[in-house]
């Protein structure tokens, strides 16, 4: 191991949000600590770093993935949705609502992954049964909920974006 | 936890891959590090050169034949799951595959990740195990082919050398009407699996078995390929009796102990795991359910 | 002090208005209102503390200790002081010139204490245990400081480790510290009754010993915090991940020997506390001087693995106990030992135990009872209170011996139980118990016969031996399990709240409160809109801050809705009747003729407006002139003392499934019925009852914090200890009575640790219930497949035995 010596970097850009960044890198550093502290973007949370608890879920080209578990550079030239980018300023998406109505949070912590979690759910499976959610969350973790209420916001979700979609 | 420093190298063709594995000290290939990137961040490991191999493009994708499913290193146990070719034709590895990990994990997990990684309950591993799969390694004098049986070497050791890369691996298709059957206890799900089973079944016109595989996963420091099992299975007609005389001889396995689960209990759950796989995969295989109604408990 | 005795609380109950006197309408209390935390949550904007960004500030990581027991001889820095982007190494002798004390001495008091093992701010020539803190670097990013943490050298001399509380006790057995003379860190017994007599003349006795373990917090968030040194204000602000802002303020100012106003704690977003975050920790002491020594911002974020192995937790304890009864199967004593891991140091008291031991007897009437506990050192991460706070251990032990009971004796468990349940007509029941501060434990309110009633119903108790008859055709195996839980919650004796009208016209609310998710906000929101003007918009809070936040100890034992919300209420009926008064003086009206609603102050029958940011600046004054009021402002700072606990209860009805052939246990149902009295917000304490029972599945099932015979924790990541995920929870069927209790204005209990309390009993019942026919006892939790079946398969050759080989009923 060679402390000493200058650590290797990498210029990268990555599409975040739909918006493109360019930043200089060290090669070590996560895609989850990239978006945190070299964007500032503190939405997408670290919770064991091991790939287990799932609060770190972002969407990478539009699959789930455990943002802990990449580096920064991996991620060069791929788009990167993550809790910010759910729904423009200030405003909620389905999803998001139904969690607020659902009592679908307390803590928050794991909540960015749950919902990008679930935003990849239903893209997949716009009609999914309470089992399809039980087992797309099953890695996540949450230590607040018991999980009732992020299931009953799935479905509720659900129902309203096909709803959505039939009148549009 | 954050991992150590290193090198970062991520070559665009397998020949420059090998390269760099056969020049470079304590190098570790990255596939799709749902493993390797937890353990470099946990300093488990601390490799002074990380080869990426996410941007090899054609170390990815499928190739379908009559007899044979190929499937590159890389291809990610996503696309496998959702694969039609493996849904229909390798229907042990899809559900197998149900039990690997969680959602997000085999959006980046690969074959090859998997297969080389050889954790002794990985289900892709079994499954490899159960099909006689043929992996094909690649390194500086070109490539070679290793039947699955000689792939692993010990415990999470394959037969690759340092400078050689794991390129594919072709799975034996069976006939159609086999019947396949991937079991496992975990104790919660998407968990490793603590005792699997993964069985193959295939009967003659007179309902007889005529061909069978069974691999029992995560009993021992490899998968172990039940050959004994499948001996006394071969030319009969399936029945509870039989099964369970077959499964019992699982028994005898030398299992593995650790600070969680016994070796006994391991050998305990060999048993019912394999009596279910090979009940399920007779019956998928068109053997008369109602003769195993009363054995299909739990 | 005074304190309310049982016929006092009596005719509390009969007189009582459980809220305010008039009869306006409701507007937010006891309203599912929008939560007000939801907004930045679900949109990232929240702030917790690892999202705190300073100019130029530096990352701690910690150097911890990988023995259980060792001298340190030396720790050699001199390779982690010159790696790249290190500003420091710190280890005890560096910290030494700011401090006043190294020890951090946290334990709340008790004459129980037999031995005082206090924490060093870091490690002080010895190390008790895997994970204590040692050395500490300071670099530019933590990827920096972790490389150069690995670089330290620290010369072990590894002395032999107390692996458990079973061998603490050996009088020839290594000892925990070197400063100490054994491992006894307290012994104490809660008793009342002539315990031995009952005994001795009892007609029925049944003795058995458990061994329970429970795990960590596993908040997913873990600790973490921020210090930074104003030297302009000399000012030393510390951000940290606690539910105990003031006295983590206190005790950093004592240790430092700086004044109160020279030391701010803030409080962040915090994802989840579960009571580990209410320990004062040695990191943040380490950040905080550092952040003095360096005149740069420090942060230090736990990672999972320090979780493990340096947040406190809960753990081991051994009960050894007896339960005597009549021929009608009356409780006529209970007794027993109970031995608890402690830990390597005391670092909150003696709650655990004592929790538990109080916890035992209170949903039955037990006439006679003596626990001695003895709480035993250990060279592990100390013991204190997580989720439940030993309660659940005291009430798996009284409710496995009423199953033991109703097998001897022949009784369905529900109908044992029913005979001994404290009913509704004998409350307030005054038991002669005290809780560690003293306080009389009288059981305010509460219907318990009732409560179990329906958790009967709700889990279809009545019509069970059918489903399990269908099941058995099957070969399948399904148990029911009932438990019963009476908690005490509200800790007291205060937390201030501070209501203000500011001249923006806003309802400023001010306390130290800590936030973890339980919805503290929209609570006092909820409680203080009610009073004035019913708008959740025009209310906001400063909480934890203990700059501007008054006095107070923040949120553990399921206390803050009591306390500081009946604070809340107080302050806000304070407020509102000043702001009426001024208000009728500046519209020159009666004062029962305006109203407050949302922002303004508006004539009932005119129709007359003043807006409350009107009202506000009049009460500021003017020099010279006249004022509405005889006093200016309009705030009020009240802290409600309630010593008393008030006291929720709850039943839960359990159904399982067990695989025989795997030991594997499968959740069918849960039914849950609780009484925390009045709800402010039916659906949040619906969460937080969720949640609780997410809890107590871990613990029954899954949670297992191991080490092995040198001290070494095994489950270091979350890969090998088990936290409930979705797929493991079963249909859960939710039901509410409501006592409201007497004891406070606004009739409520705590509900934070309720769901967790009778699960892990109601479990084993279930189980034990399934297995019937292998003879099973369940003795232990978390229950481990691989023990189980152990245990079924010997009860399968036993019975076996019994009705020989042509019994075709074990098949499978």
């Amino acid at each position: 191991m060679q402390i000493t010596s200058k650590e290797q970097t990498r210029d990268i850009t990555i599409t975040v949000n739909g918006q493109s960044y360019s930043s200089t890198v060290k090669v070590r550093m996560t895609l989850a600590d990239y978006l945190r502290h070299e964007l500032r973007m503190t939405g997408t949370h670290v919770g064991c770093e091991h790939g287990v608890c799932g609060a770190c879920t972002v969407l990478l080209d539009g699959v789930s993935a455990r943002s802990c578990l990449m580096l920064a550079v991996q991620a060069d030239g791929h788009q990167i949705t993550t809790i910010e980018g759910l729904a423009p300023e200030g405003e909620l998406n389905p999803l998001q609502q139904a969690m607020h109505e659902m009592h679908g949070l307390q803590c928050g912590f794991c909540t960015p992954g749950i919902l990008t979690t679930l935003t990849e759910l239903l893209d997949m499976n716009p009609d999914p049964t309470e089992e399809d959610v039980r087992i797309a969350i099953s890695g996540n973790l949450c230590r607040c909920t018991g999980y009732d209420g992020i299931v009953k916001a799935a479905l509720l979700a659900a129902q309203r974006i096909r709803t959505q979609g039939a009148r549009s | 936890m954050k991992p150590s420093p290193f090198t970062y190298h991520d070559p665009h063709t397998i020949a420059d891959a090998i390269s760099l594995l056969g020049s470079l000290e304590n190098a570790r290939a990255l596939a799709g590090g749902q493993s390797l990137m937890a353990m470099m961040n946990m300093r488990f490991v601390q490799p002074d050169h990380l080869i990426d191999l996410n941007r090899i493009s054609e170390l990815a994708g499928l190739d379908v034949s009559a007899t044979e499913i190929r499937v590159g290193a890389m291809t990610r146990q996503r696309e496998l799951e959702f694969s039609p070719h493996i849904q229909r034709s390798l229907p042990l590895m899809q559900e197998a595959l149900l039990n690997v990990g969680h959602r997000q994990t085999r959006n980046r997990g690969t074959l090859g990740g998997s297969l080389c990684h050889l954790d002794p309950s990985a289900e892709l591993v079994s499954v490899a195990a159960t099909l006689d799969a043929i992996v094909t390694v690649a390194g500086p004098e070109g490539q070679r082919e290793i039947p699955f049986a000689l792939f692993p070497q010990g415990f999470m050791s394959p037969a690759l050398e340092p400078n050689e890369l794991l390129v594919h691996v072709r799975f034996p298709l069976w006939p159609e009407n086999h019947g396949a059957s991937f079991v496992e206890f975990a104790r919660r799900h998407g968990d490793f699996a603590i005792v699997s089973a993964a069985a193959l079944i295939l009967l003659n016109e007179e309902g007889r078995i005529q061909r069978t595989a069974l691999t029992l996963g995560g009993i021992n420091t490899v998968p172990l390929r039940m050959l004994n099992v499948e001996t006394i299975l071969a030319g009969n007609v399936p029945g509870p009796e039989l099964i369970r005389e077959a499964s019992e001889m699982c028994r005898q396995v030398d299992a593995i102990s650790d600070s969680m689960v016994t070796a006994a209990y391991r050998r305990s759950l060999a048993v019912v795991m394999a009596r279910r796989a090979l009940t399920t995969a007779c019956i998928r295989a068109g053997a008369q359910k109602h003769v195993f109604e009363t054995s299909m408990q739990g | 002090m005074r304190l309310v005795d049982a016929p006092k609380l009596e005719a509390l109950l009969e007189e009582s208005e459980v809220s305010d006197t008039d009869t306006r309408p409701v507007k937010t209390f006891g309203v599912n209102v929008a939560r007000q935390e939801d907004g930045a949550l679900l949109t990232g904007t929240a702030r917790f503390v690892d999202d705190i960004d300073a100019p130029g500030m530096l990352h701690a990581a910690f150097v911890r200790s990988s023995h259980a027991h060792a001298r340190i001889r030396g720790v050699d820095c001199s390779l982690a002081s010159v790696a790249r982007g290190v500003h420091a190494v710190l280890t005890l002798e560096d910290l030494r010139p700011f401090l006043e004390t190294t020890e951090l001495r946290t334990a709340l008091p008790s004459p129980s204490f037999r031995t005082n093992l206090h924490r060093p701010v870091l490690a002080d020539g010895e190390t008790t245990y895997v994970g204590e803190a040692i050395a500490v670097v300071i670099a530019r990013d933590r990827y920096q400081a972790e490389d150069a943490a690995a670089l330290v050298e620290v010369d072990y001399e590894p002395l032999a480790p107390v692996s458990d509380c079973h061998s603490a006790l050996d009088p020839d057995g290594p000892v925990v510290n070197t400063k100490a003379n054994n491992n006894l860190v307290a012994e104490f017994d809660l008793s009342y009754g002539d315990v031995d007599a009952v005994f001795s003349t009892a007609p029925h006795v049944f003795r058995e010993t458990y061994f329970q373990h429970r795990g960590g917090s596993h908040s997913m968030e873990g600790r973490g915090v921020v210090a930074r040194y104003d030297e302009l204000d000399d000012l030393l602000t510390v951000w940290s991940s606690t539910q105990t802002p003031q006295p983590a303020r206190q005790i950093l100012c004592e240790l430092l020997g700086r004044q109160p106003h020279q030391v701010r704690v803030v409080v962040p977003d915090v994802g989840g506390g579960f009571g580990p975050k209410l320990v004062f920790y040695p990191e943040e002491a380490v950040v905080a001087i550092a952040a003095l020594m360096l005149n740069k911002p420090v942060k230090w974020i736990e990672d999972r693995r320090e979780h493990f192995i340096s947040t406190t937790q809960e753990r081991d304890q051994i009960w050894d106990v007896e339960i005597a009864l009549d021929d009608d199967a009356r409780i006529l004593g209970v007794r027993g030992t109970l031995l608890h891991d402690h830990g390597a140091y005391n670092v909150r008291g003696t709650n655990v135990a004592y929790g538990s031991a109080a916890a035992m007897p209170l949903a039955y009437r037990v006439p006679a009872y003596r626990l001695d506990v003895k709480c035993v050192a250990t060279n592990r991460v100390p013991v204190t209170p997580v989720r439940g706070a030993g309660q659940p251990q005291g009430i798996f032990a009284m409710e496995r011996l009423m199953d033991r009971a109703a097998r001897e004796l022949g009784l369905d468990r529900a109908e044992i139980r029913r005979r001994n349940l404290i009913p509704a007509e004998l409350m307030p029941y005054a038991t002669p118990l005290k809780t560690r501060g003293g306080i009389p434990v009288i059981l305010d309110s509460g219907n318990y016969p009732l409560c179990q009633a329906m958790a009967l119903d709700a889990g279809r108790w009545a019509d069970f031996p059918e489903r399990r008859h269908k099941a058995r055709a099957q070969g399948r195996y399904l148990g029911i399990g009932l438990a019963n839980s009476v908690e005490g919650t509200g800790r007291g004796p205060y937390e201030a709240v501070t209501v203000s009208i500011t001249e923006a016209g806003t309802v400023h609310v001010l306390s130290s409160a800590a936030a973890m998710g339980q919805s503290t906000r929209t609570m006092l929101s909820q409680i203080v809109a009610e009073q004035l003007g019913g708008d959740l918009d025009n209310v906001v809070l400063t909480l934890g801050d203990t700059a501007s936040t008054p006095m107070g100890f923040g949120g553990f034992n399921s206390r803050q809705a009591v306390i500081a919300g009946n604070s809340a209420h107080k302050a806000a009926c304070v407020v509102r009747a000043k702001v009426l008064e001024a208000a009728a003086s500046l519209m020159k009206s009666e004062q029962e003729l305006l109203e407050i609603i949302g922002k303004d102050v508006v004539h009932k029958l005119s129709g007359e407006r003043l807006a409350l940011s009107d009202i506000s600046r009049a009460c500021r004054g003017m020099p010279g002139f006249l004022m509405p009021r005889d006093e200016p402002g309009l705030q009020a700072t009240e802290q409600v003392m309630i010593h008393e606990m008030t006291y929720g209860n709850a039943s839960a009805v359990v159904e399982v499934e067990v695989d025989v052939e795997t030991g594997a246990v499968v959740l069918q149902h849960i039914a849950f019925i609780h009484d925390c009295g009045r709800a402010i917000h039916p659906k949040i304490v619906e969460g937080q009852i969720l949640g609780g029972i997410a809890h107590g599945v871990g613990n029954a099932l899954f949670e297992e914090m191991r080490f092995d015979a040198t001290g070494q924790p095994l489950t270091t990541n979350l890969a090998e200890y088990l936290l409930v995920t979705s797929t493991e929870m079963p249909p859960i069927t939710l039901g509410h009575l409501e006592s409201p209790t007497p004891l406070n204005p606004l009739g409520i209990k705590g509900v934070g640790e309720a769901g967790v309390l009778p699960i892990a009993a109601a479990i084993a019942s279930a189980v034990e219930n399934a297995l019937e026919d292998f003879d099973v006892r369940i003795t232990r939790v978390p229950i481990s497949p691989v023990e189980l079946l152990e245990t079924i398969e010997q009860g399968r050759v036993q019975a076996e035995g019994r009705c020989g080989s042509t019994c075709s009923d074990f098949q499978g």
